[in-house]
């Protein structure tokens, strides 16, 4: 379905240099990243920011053109050939819907189908369909910008679905989303994937997703692709220390203490790993007794502490 | 005091920040200022003392025109701040220890400064270029120019500021902007200047707030007016008069979110 | 070609229902636009008030300039207007999602938010240029009749490629919407008036470097009778459909090579 090989994409940036001069650097965005995804499978592309997720995701879209390699997704080059492939794909920005603001959802779903070029019946089945299975019904008719981001995201799902393609591409799709429709995405999702067999790529923050729903999880930092491979082999990785974070009233040796080991110290601020078979709570209720502390707080392991250890392990940087 | 001090400051720091925008819309302004000296050229030719002008006064007018647009925003419109009362962050706002309408001018000066230089000067320079134009005959007369400026932009701001605040009763701004834009685009003398309106059309426009933008400041840059004294008198009436009713209108759309709750 | 129009329609017919949810908004906009171009037609009436001629033309003569101008800016803004709002698109990051459709997205920005008040302007334009023909005491043949048409549409052909070679620039200077407006604002400005009184060098520029003259110039000097002050054969006279054709190809190169070299901002 998507075959990605050896590729670039580096931008021009122009630079004021001295007064009047302004240079051209180039800035590579995503460095020889090569991967392929086979038709019906669901796979999570992570990353922090700045890594080159979104630049791949435009690649692969059709709307950047890379630097070199070769990208083709449903045997089309997004590049060239954008439009046939539009027709062929869904996309879903989290942060930015593609509904009309001032009409009912109903109504962009309608618009949708005639750009997509959907026969009318196909399209009232189809519209049936993702109303049950996104739960639609309450608020078809309630204009977008009335809609609470939820109901929007899922608005916009359906927008993607209309002409049934046979990728979906989602940035972020659970992003600011309330719990209740966090899990009704999710299922909605798990279900278009074994039940239709649409093949998803998704990039995401929330390790909740990942978890949930891929199967394959690939992991891009500074432009290259950090890891590729299964869910249980990144949970294995995940099953790290986490991290105590001490304030203590003032600078102090290494605290030693019964389950944690202290990994760095920073003035009166004390950083200590505990690990996955530790107990958290007994390591504070030991520190509070023998210091005198004025702040103290858990830091679970995250993705970005995940992708910092996938690169030869040791502490993250505190943020 | 101070504090408006640094308000201007950093609205002028602010909008120095679009400068390839700024440099982009003086080009355009400079090319306007060609097309419509074209125009008064050819009416000049016709009757060359038309209104007490000559040809060179008249292309002046054409590139002081243009010049000005942005300083006193000709184009009229509101300020940012009806993006905060539709949005209902202005209710915070009411509740600073700070003059709503003080805190609103300060920032608009600071605007006007930077455009003062950067959508001001090059029109004139480009004009400058080509034709030979008429420039003030004595540092008086600049000084005396630069005190009209001042005025008109506060004009300009007393009459933006009650525009914006109609949001809090309309609710949407885009009907009086545009309604703003024709009246001041016409009774400023942008289209054609002042001195040419006919018979009472043209006693009206020159008494209405609008005349104290760019035909007065135009007028003194010209030497055409040297009774500073009632010039100022004018343009600083209408400010006066736009202030306190923008001061008036606060007070009620303040009262108005107090018995609403916001 | 057929399948654009559709969309077109489709896309236009869209935003007309959205902007019908501000019917008072929409109403007052439509009001304003009408009033400006009378008001512009007004500073024409003012400039007459004190001379019989303007250049060696006469109001109806100027009415008449001043009309098919209008109208040709009229029809290419309500149809592609909007398409100078690429920058905002760019620097807001939604171009990327208007490229995500199976639509041009030149089409998708050329009607957005398509309402009543794009027509604000032709209703005014096309009232002047009945009113100036009444007045003009022509005689009319038929290639003076058919001479019309041809420069209207000449005349929108230009503009529409002017606008979007406008946007296209925008893929290149994002902040340059500005700069832009002084071919498309300052073209609609320029051709309300004979050009000869901008002088010859100007006229001699708007012919050959910026053929501003095609919109209306050129075949208006056929329509009134009058003859060229740069003494251009008769050919010139009919050539707008032509150069509005060759600035078309141009423009759609500019957009494409805009497009091709569009580099998406981060996220």
């Amino acid at each position: 379905m998507i075959e990605v090989d050896e590729v670039c994409k580096s931008f021009t940036v122009r630079r004021r240099s001295g007064r009047l001069r302004r240079s051209r650097t180039l800035v590579g965005a995503v460095d020889r990243i090569s991967f392929t995804v086979a038709a019906g499978e669901f796979v999570g592309y992570l990353g922090p920011n700045g890594a080159g997720k979104s630049t791949t995701i435009k690649m692969l879209t059709g709307i950047l053109t890379p630097t070199s390699g070769r990208v083709r997704v449903s045997g089309l080059d997004p590049s060239r050939q954008r439009t046939a492939l539009a027709r062929r794909i869904g996309v879903v920005f989290g942060q930015r819907t593609t509904l009309w603001w001032d009409l009912p959802l109903r109504d962009s779903l309608t618009l949708v189908r005639h750009l997509y070029r959907v026969e009318r019946s196909t399209h009232q089945a189809r519209l049936a369909e993702l109303t049950e299975l996104l739960e639609l019904g309450a608020f078809l008719d309630t204009p977008v910008r009335q809609l609470s981001l939820g109901q929007r995201m899922r608005g916009d799902l359906a927008a993607a679905l209309v002409h049934d393609p046979e990728l979906l591409v989602l940035d972020e799709p659970t992003i600011g989303l309330d719990v209740i429709s966090k899990a009704t995405v999710r299922a909605f999702l798990t279900r278009l994937n074994t039940e239709r067999g649409t093949t998803i790529l998704l990039t995401t923050h929330d390790l909740g997703d990942v978890e949930r729903l891929c199967r394959r999880v690939m992991v891009i930092d500074h432009g290259r692709l950090a890891y590729d491979g299964s869910l249980p082999r990144l949970r294995a990785a995940l099953d790290a220390d986490r991290i105590l974070i001490v304030d203590l009233a003032r600078a102090a040796p290494p605290i030693e203490v019964d389950g944690a080991r202290v990994v760095r110290t920073d003035g009166p601020r004390q950083w200590l790993a505990i690990p996955p078979s530790g107990n958290a709570a007994a390591v504070v209720a030991a520190v509070a007794a023998r210091h005198e502390v004025e702040d103290i707080s858990l830091r679970e392991p995250g993705i970005e502490d995940l992708i910092t250890r996938l690169y030869g392990g040791g502490v993250p940087a505190d943020r | 005091m101070r504090l408006y001090a640094w308000i201007a400051a950093y609205a002028l720091r602010r909008y120095s920040t679009y400068r390839v925008a700024a440099l982009s819309a003086t080009f355009t302004n400079t090319i306007f200022g060609f097309m419509r000296a074209g125009v008064l050229i050819a009416l000049w030719h016709a009757r060359p003392s038309l209104g007490g002008y000559d040809v060179t006064d008249a292309v002046t007018f054409s590139f002081l025109t243009q010049a000005l647009i942005e300083p006193v925003r000709i184009f009229g419109g509101s300020l940012d701040l009806t993006e905060r009362i539709r949005t209902g962050d202005i209710s915070i706002d009411l509740h600073r220890p700070v003059d709503l309408q003080g805190w609103w001018l300060a920032d608009d000066l600071g605007r006007a400064g930077f455009a003062l230089f950067s959508r001001g000067v090059p029109p004139l320079l480009g004009g400058a270029l080509v034709f030979s134009l008429r420039w003030p005959s004595s540092p008086a007369t600049w000084a005396a120019f630069a005190g009209s400026v001042l005025l008109a932009m506060l004009v300009s701001f007393g009459l933006r500021y009650l525009i914006s605040l109609t949001v809090f009763w309309l609710h949407d701004d885009r009907g009086v902007n545009g309604i703003s834009l024709i009246t001041s685009m016409f009774f400023s003398g942008m289209i054609v200047p002042l001195v040419v309106f006919p018979g009472r059309l043209g006693t009206v426009a020159q008494l209405l707030p609008w005349a104290a933008l760019i035909q007065m400041p135009a007028d003194v840059f010209l030497g055409r007016r040297t009774d500073l004294l009632h010039v100022y008198a004018f343009q600083g009436g209408w400010a006066a008069v736009l202030l306190a009713a923008g001061r008036l209108l606060t007070m009620t759309a303040r009262r108005r979110l107090v018995v609403n709750g916001g | 070609m057929v399948e654009a129009v559709r969309i077109y329609l489709l896309l236009a017919g869209t935003w007309m229902r959205s902007a019908a949810q501000y019917p008072a908004s929409m109403v007052m906009l439509l009001a304003t636009q009408a009033v400006a171009t009378f008001l512009d037609a007004a500073a024409i009436l003012i400039v007459f008030a004190h001379t019989p001629r303007l250049g060696g033309f006469s109001l109806p003569e100027v009415m008449f300039l001043y009309a098919t101008s209008g109208i040709s800016v009229a029809v290419a803004d309500i149809t592609l207007g909007t398409v100078e709002r690429l920058g905002e698109h760019i620097r807001h990051g939604t171009l990327d999602t208007l490229l995500l459709r199976p639509v041009g997205p030149l089409l998708q920005i050329a009607t957005e938010d398509f309402n009543p008040r794009r027509m604000g302007k032709l209703v005014p334009t096309a009232v002047m240029l009945v009113v100036s023909l009444r007045h003009l005491d022509l005689h009319w043949t038929l290639a003076r009749a058919a001479t019309l048409p041809l420069m209207l549409a000449g005349g929108v052909g230009i503009f529409w490629a002017l606008w979007v070679l406008a946007a296209a620039w925008q893929f290149a200077v994002v902040d340059g919407k500005q700069a832009a407006n002084s071919i498309t604002y300052g073209g609609a400005y320029v051709t309300q008036y004979p050009l000869s009184i901008f002088g010859r060098d100007a006229l001699r520029g708007l012919t050959w470097v910026l053929p501003l003259a095609f919109v209306n110039w050129e075949p208006a000097l056929y329509v009134l009778g009058r003859p060229d002050p740069l003494g251009l054969p008769v050919f010139f006279r009919f050539a707008s459909p032509l150069v509005a054709a060759v600035l078309a190809v141009l423009a759609a190169l500019a957009w494409r090579t805009g497009l091709r070299h569009y580099q998406s901002t981060g996220s």
